[in-house]
Formats: structure tokens, C-alpha cells, sequence
């Protein structure tokens, strides 16, 4: 194709090709709708898990768990990171869509599979839940709409890649990939190895539910995390690539050094996928160096690169900031930063929650004896919202809110209620995830209708606190599902009856656009002397950013004290060994 | 001399394989003994600890091994609670467990501070043994044997829920554990420790 069918961004002057445009749109509305249909369960969930009102009777229950499962991390987490992998391959290098047409076929068959999957489960045929353990069976179509959704996004991710190779060739840009492409690179090698992994389980379990063959229920097991958990391993890939563009895009964000950051991405594809072995710890299938080499990203290879991420993403946006000099002290770069900007609020609360919340409980529970107390209680569920929606889905919504106007070139609609989406998300999904973390820690079942047990032979009594928790658990579902109803209300309003961004004047703020987008943040042409000057050895060995080495040690120490006191905790137990 | 200023939607210019700055390689370096701490606990509780999920892990036919709970039962029973019989097995043994939907076969009753050999296994689906009120979890899994070395530390009357989805009737699968005192009685609040 000619030059002249790219359009040239008005905000960032990059090249775009306007087929892969198309894509990134219909992906992202369909990970909208997916996010949608999820919330709705959600809401449903949160009010039978409220003992007190305890909504849906049992078998409406564990079917809308299971709708809830595969609508939220599969269907909008993965419809969403297409629309960023095609995104990363052509916008951000000027880059050309290689064949659209596979693109669209892809599309189809992740649509047709996710639609089959959604009504076989609707229609009671697959109440399996989202894991779908061998010997429960589901309709074969079930497993069939899995497949096809899973070869779409395996045909993306070599879209991606071709796109890549295109865009060398072509000289699109010049020099190494910017650092968050890499990123993106990184999700969609794990998201290929993970695919893998899905197709190897549900290949298999499509022919056994035909009754064509067997499936051992441990190796089903073992595989289907291989599957279940790097996707999630995607997730944090994608959400640390977009942590970086949030950062650059809202203030200016640098990259404080290329090789640390790249190569703890390294780290990530050599070592995440390891991680099915988090949900095996207390499996009778697999021996204990087995467990501990895996549940560790062999030596926690994957939690050092987390760990650098966790350092680099917010000393990148302090350095950024100073750079521009905003903000004195060790902290003023973060109170003088565009907190109404949903994308920048988006990005610290996501960094925020994910690491403190998510991160620590993670590898803590993900320790091969401390699972003994944590295995299949609510403390799984507690953690893993942390990680996927207060970490990812919020990184996600904060990128949604520049691609509107950078990609669909429209205003954000309901710009008021934009400025406090991402505040009511973050807080109902704090409320939420440390609620049904205290909850877990007194033994509450996960996917469980009803931990009254008014129908159990025996009776079993939870301490009363558990019901308060479990009403803060319904309390702050409800406030993030609204948080999500505004996003998913916002984006449809925007996308489909958005008024036009129209010309922009640097400088001059529009209701509806972000700051970013307005005034994007420019770096002064002295900014490499202000560098080497803030890099200097008398600025001190807390370097270019204290304010960020005062954090991390903060977050080091909880760390510490969270990793030691599950210790305490399990040594009350019984013996077991 | 450092890279070019760029933020990460810029390609780097020329050579950016160079040296971070200290504070940054400080944090990596202290990062990575933090990493080597937390491996080091899981070997370290195998050797030292007293809770470690290992086991003795052997495949199984679901039905031999309910042959074997039902041989277990026989031999060992000493009454029954609402149609399930309590088995007292001698300290020391093996003793057997059976997952099914939606019950947990036989009720155990041990005493307290002694070991025993607690096999767990499924005869149908996936289950989740754990133990209320002291969150102690194991997963149960169809054609395995999980052989775990228990010693109850306290006397009381413990229940079984199972936290594994299993069907329909999942949430009124709940068995029983009586934990007896040295001299052979629960103690007088009993219902846990």
C-alpha cells in the first residue's frame, strides 16, 4: 500500500495504518462486551457469597462462576491484548498490517469460539467451572469453542510477530524496538507458549469428551495450569508494557536503562511459565523438588524481574517528572502529577495494587509448604483479583483511555465520571480483594455456594467475623462492578457516538481529552545535561529517583514481614510431612 | 556518558547495553538475595519443619482403593454417627479416607500427639480435603494415593469440607475427625482447637 493510506497522529505524529486500526477497534470492543457480560456475573457472585442475601440458587451459582471465569480472563483479558499486540506492531512503528485479511479471520474464529463457549455455558451444558477438571465433563462444544478461540489467538500472535519482521524490513523505525513493544514482544511469546499448552489439554479433552480417549485428572492438571496460569503471565507481560506507555504518555516517563528493563523481560519468558506448578503445591502427583524448583521460577527468576519492573516503572516516571521539574523532596513528583488524568491515576493505583497486594501475596502462597493453609481457600481468589483486576484490567482500563482518543479520535464521553472511574475501581477492588483475603485466612472455601452448610450432614460453624468479611466482599464487588459498568458506559458512549477530537492546540486543556493528550509531556532540549546532573555521584546513592528507593524499601519490608508471619502460621498447624 | 533521554514508546539510540546507575543495581542486587531467601525456606521446612505437603504418592485404581477403605472400616469400627461409621485406628497405621461425591468415608477418630498414615484418595472427580477449623488443604485426586504422615496436635472435633468444585451438591460435603486426648475423652469444648 501507498504512504498516503497512513494517517498521521495529530498527538504523537506517529504513522498509522488504518487496517490494523480496524482490528485493534474490533478486538477492543468485543473485550468491552466480554467485560461486560463478566461484571454482570460478578455482581451476582458478590450477592450469593453475601450470606445474608445469598442470591442465586446453587446451580445458577457455580454456572455464573464458571461464565464469570472464562468472560473475564479469557475472553475480555485476551480479546484486549490482541487489540494491544496489533496496536504495539503497526501504530507504534509506523508500521503496516500485514495481511488483514488473516487478521480478520483470526478475529472470527476467536469471536465464534468465544460465542459457542458463552452459550453452551448459558444453556447449564458445561458446569464445569473455569477449570474444567477431568473427570467433570462438559458438552464437547464446550471444549470446541475453547480450541477455536485459542487458534484466533495463536494466528494473532504470528500476525504480531510478522508485523515485526515487516516493519524491520521496511525500516519503519530505526534502531532497536522501542522498549514497549519489547514488552509486548514478551506477552505474546509467553501468550504462544501458553496457547501451546492449551492446545496440548484441550485438544486431548475435546477427543475424551467423544469418549475417543482418556485423560489422566493429574496431568490434566498439570497441563491445563500450564495453560490456566502462564495466560495470566501474559497479563502481567501486557500490563508492564502498558505501565511503561501510560508513564511516557501521561508524564513523561523515561526509561531509566534499557538493558535492566529488557532484560528482566528476558527473565519473564525464560522462567514465568513455570508457574502451573502454583496450583499442584499439595498434589499428590508431583514430588517436592519438583514443586519447589517450579513454584519458584527456578530460584524466583520471574519475581527478580518483577521486582526491577516494580523499581524501574515508577523511577522511570519520578525521573520523568524532576526532568520536567515538577516537584521538589522526595515526594513532590508524585503530588504534583496529573491526578485527574484517569490514565496516570489508572497506572499508579495499578502498579500500586498489583505489587503490594497481588505480588506478595502471590509468592507468598505460591510457597510450597505455606499452601498447605492457603490451597483452594478464598486467599486464591483474593490474590489473584489483586494481580488480574486491580493490576491488569486497571492498567488496561488507563490505556483505554488514550486510546480513545489516539485510536478511535474521538473525546472521552462522560468525562466527569472518566475523572473518578478509575478511584472507584481500585477502591471497591481493594475493599474486595483484602476482605476475601481475611476471610481465606479462616479456612473459607473458594467456589463454594454456601459456607452455612445448612444442608451438610455436619455442622460447621465459621468464626462470625467471616460473615462481616464476606459482607466487605459484596461491598466493594459492588463498588468495582460500578466502577466497571462507568468504564464499559464511557467506552461504548465514546467509541460509537464519541464527538471527534477535532484540532488540538498544545496546551490548551479540552473536557473529554486527558492531559497527556493535551499537553503532552515534552522533555526541554537540555534534558540529557539535566540527566547526567541528576545522575551525578554527588546526588547521593539514591540516585536519579530517591522518592522510588524509599518505596521500594517500604514495599521490601512488608514483603518480609507478610513472607514470615504465614511461616509463623503454619508451624501451628498439625504435623504433616 | 548515559543513552540519549527517551521514554519507552522511543527506539533507543546507538548503544544502550550500558551500565545502570548504583542505586538501581542496588536495588537489583538486594532484590535477588531476597529472591534466594525465599527458596531457601522451602528446603530449609523440609529438613526443619514440621508441615511439608510431600507424602507418599503412588497411582491407585479407585476401586481397590475403596476396597481398601471398606477392609479399613471393617476392622477398626468402633459406632456410627448419622449412618457413617467412626473408625478407631490404632496410633501408628495407616488409615484411609475416601472422597466421593458428595462424602467423605469413613469418620476418623485419633488421638492426639500421635502419628498416623492418612491416605487420601477420589473414587469419582476432584476433591479438596480440608480440615475445619485449623485450614489445613490438600487436593484429592481421582487414581492417586496421597499418603501424608498427620500428627494432630490437639484434641477437638474437627470437620472435613471439601473445597474443590465436585457438582451440584458440592457445598454438603462435609465429613467428621474426632481428635481424643491422651486419656481417651475430647475435651469439654469441643468443636476445635
Amino acid at each position: 500500500m501507498s504512504a498516503a493510506d497512513f494517517r498521521t497522529c495529530p498527538v504523537t505524529s506517529l504513522k498509522i495504518d488504518p487496517r490494523g486500526e480496524l482490528l485493534v477497534k474490533a478486538n477492543a470492543v468485543v473485550a468491552v462486551v466480554s467485560l461486560l457480560i463478566g461484571a454482570i456475573a460478578a455482581v451476582l457472585l458478590v450477592l450469593t457469597r453475601w450470606q445474608a442475601v445469598h442470591l442465586l440458587p446453587a446451580e445458577w451459582f457455580y454456572r455464573i462462576l464458571g461464565v464469570h471465569g472464562m468472560s473475564m480472563l479469557i475472553f475480555f483479558i485476551i480479546f484486549f491484548e490482541m487489540a494491544v499486540l496489533i496496536f504495539a506492531s503497526t501504530a507504534l512503528l509506523n508500521a503496516r498490517m500485514v495481511t488483514p485479511k488473516l487478521g480478520w479471520t483470526a478475529f472470527a474464529l476467536m469471536l465464534g469460539g468465544a460465542v459457542m463457549v458463552e452459550v453452551i455455558m448459558w444453556a447449564g451444558k458445561a458446569d464445569v467451572l473455569f477449570t474444567s477438571y477431568v473427570p467433570l465433563k462438559a458438552d464437547p462444544l464446550y471444549y470446541l469453542g475453547i480450541i477455536l478461540f485459542a487458534v484466533g489467538a495463536l494466528l494473532v500472535c504470528g500476525l504480531f510477530f510478522a508485523n515485526l519482521v515487516v516493519a524491520k524490513r521496511e525500516q519503519t523505525y530505526s534502531g532497536s524496538l522501542p522498549l514497549v513493544v519489547y514488552g509486548a514482544v514478551t506477552a505474546a511469546i509467553i501468550a504462544v507458549i501458553t496457547l501451546l499448552h492449551g492446545a496440548a489439554i484441550y485438544i486431548p479433552t475435546f477427543l475424551w469428551s467423544l469418549g475417543l480417549m482418556e485423560v489422566d485428572p493429574q496431568i490434566y492438571r498439570l497441563i491445563w495450569w500450564g495453560l490456566g496460569h502462564s495466560s495470566q503471565q501474559i497479563n502481567v507481560a501486557a500490563m508492564v508494557a502498558i505501565w511503561y506507555m501510560l508513564g511516557a504518555l501521561t508524564i513523561g516517563a523515561v526509561v531509566l536503562n534499557e538493558k535492566i528493563s529488557r532484560s528482566a523481560f528476558v527473565l519473564y519468558i525464560l522462567f514465568i511459565s513455570m508457574a502451573s506448578a502454583h496450583h499442584l503445591l499439595v498434589d499428590p502427583g508431583m514430588g517436592s523438588a519438583w514443586k519447589i524448583v517450579n513454584t519458584s521460577y527456578f530460584m524466583y527468576m520471574a519475581v527478580l524481574a518483577s521486582m526491577i519492573h516494580g523499581f524501574t516503572v515508577p523511577a522511570g516516571m519520578e525521573l520523568g517528572q524532576r526532568l520536567r521539574g515538577i516537584g521538589t523532596g522526595l515526594f513532590g513528583w508524585l503530588k504534583q502529577a496529573p491526578w485527574g488524568d484517569p490514565g496516570f491515576s489508572s497506572l499508579v493505583f495499578s502498579v500500586v495494587v498489583f505489587g503490594f497486594v497481588g505480588g506478595i501475596t502471590g509468592v507468598t502462597i505460591g510457597t510450597e509448604q505455606i499452601n498447605i493453609i492457603v490451597h483452594n481457600t478464598l486467599r486464591v481468589p483474593g490474590h489473584f483479583h489483586a494481580t488480574v483486576v486491580s493490576g491488569t484490567a486497571m492498567a488496561f482500563m488507563g490505556a483505554t483511555y488514550y486510546l480513545i482518543p489516539l485510536v478511535f479520535q474521538r473525546k472521552v464521553a462522560f468525562w466527569g465520571l472518566a475523572k473518578i472511574q478509575p478511584y472507584l475501581f481500585a477502591g471497591g477492588m481493594f475493599i474486595f480483594v483484602m476482605s476475601m483475603t481475611f476471610a481465606g485466612t479462616f479456612g473459607v472455601p473458594r467456589r463454594h455456594w454456601d459456607i452455612s452448610f445448612s444442608q451438610a450432614p455436619f455442622d460447621v460453624a465459621f468464626n462470625p467475623a467471616v460473615d462481616v468479611l464476606l459482607a466487605f466482599v459484596a461491598l466493594g464487588g459492588l463498588i468495582a462492578a460500578t466502577g466497571a459498568f462507568i468504564f464499559v458506559a464511557i467506552a461504548v458512549k465514546s467509541v460509537f457516538f464519541g464527538e471527534p477530537i477535532g484540532t488540538l492546540v498544545p496546551g490548551v486543556a479540552v473536557r473529554g481529552l486527558p492531559q497527556g493528550i493535551t499537553s503532552p509531556p515534552r522533555h526541554a532540549p537540555d534534558v540529557d545535561r539535566r540527566n547526567e546532573e541528576l545522575h551525578a555521584p554527588g546526588q547521593g546513592w539514591l540516585g536519579p529517583a530517591p522518592g522510588t528507593m524509599v518505596l521500594v524499601f517500604i514495599f521490601l519490608a512488608a514483603f518480609i514481614v507478610y513472607f514470615f508471619v504465614n511461616w509463623k502460621v503454619l508451624s501451628f498447624v498439625w504435623k504433616i510431612g | 556518558m548515559l543513552t540519549e533521554t527517551h521514554t519507552g514508546l522511543q527506539s533507543p539510540k546507538g548503544n544502550w547495553w550500558k551500565p545502570a546507575h548504583k542505586s538501581e543495581r542496588v536495588w537489583v542486587g538486594i532484590a535477588f538475595g531476597w529472591c534466594m531467601v525465599l527458596f531457601a525456606m522451602m528446603p530449609l521446612w523440609q529438613v526443619k519443619g514440621g508441615q511439608n505437603p510431600s507424602g507418599i504418592r503412588r497411582k491407585v485404581d479407585p476401586a481397590a482403593f475403596y476396597a481398601r477403605t471398606q477392609e479399613f472400616i471393617a476392622q477398626y469400627r468402633i459406632g456410627d454417627d448419622r449412618g457413617m461409621p467412626i473408625v478407631a485406628p490404632p496410633p501408628g497405621s495407616d488409615i484411609y479416607l475416601t472422597a466421593m461425591s458428595f462424602q467423605w468415608t469413613p469418620i476418623l477418630q485419633l488421638e492426639q500427639g500421635k502419628e498416623y498414615i492418612l491416605h487420601l484418595s477420589s473414587l469419582d472427580v476432584n476433591h479438596g480435603f480440608s480440615l475445619y477449623p485449623i485450614n489445613v488443604n490438600f487436593q484429592v485426586v481421582p487414581g492417586y494415593d496421597y499418603g501424608l504422615r498427620v500428627t494432630p496436635t490437639a484434641a477437638g472435633d474437627f470437620r472435613i469440607i471439601c473445597n474443590e468444585f465436585c457438582g451440584i451438591g458440592h457445598h454438603t460435603m462435609v465429613g467428621r475427625v474426632i481428635v481424643v486426648d491422651s486419656t481417651g475423652n475430647l475435651p469439654a469444648q469441643s468443636g476445635g482447637i
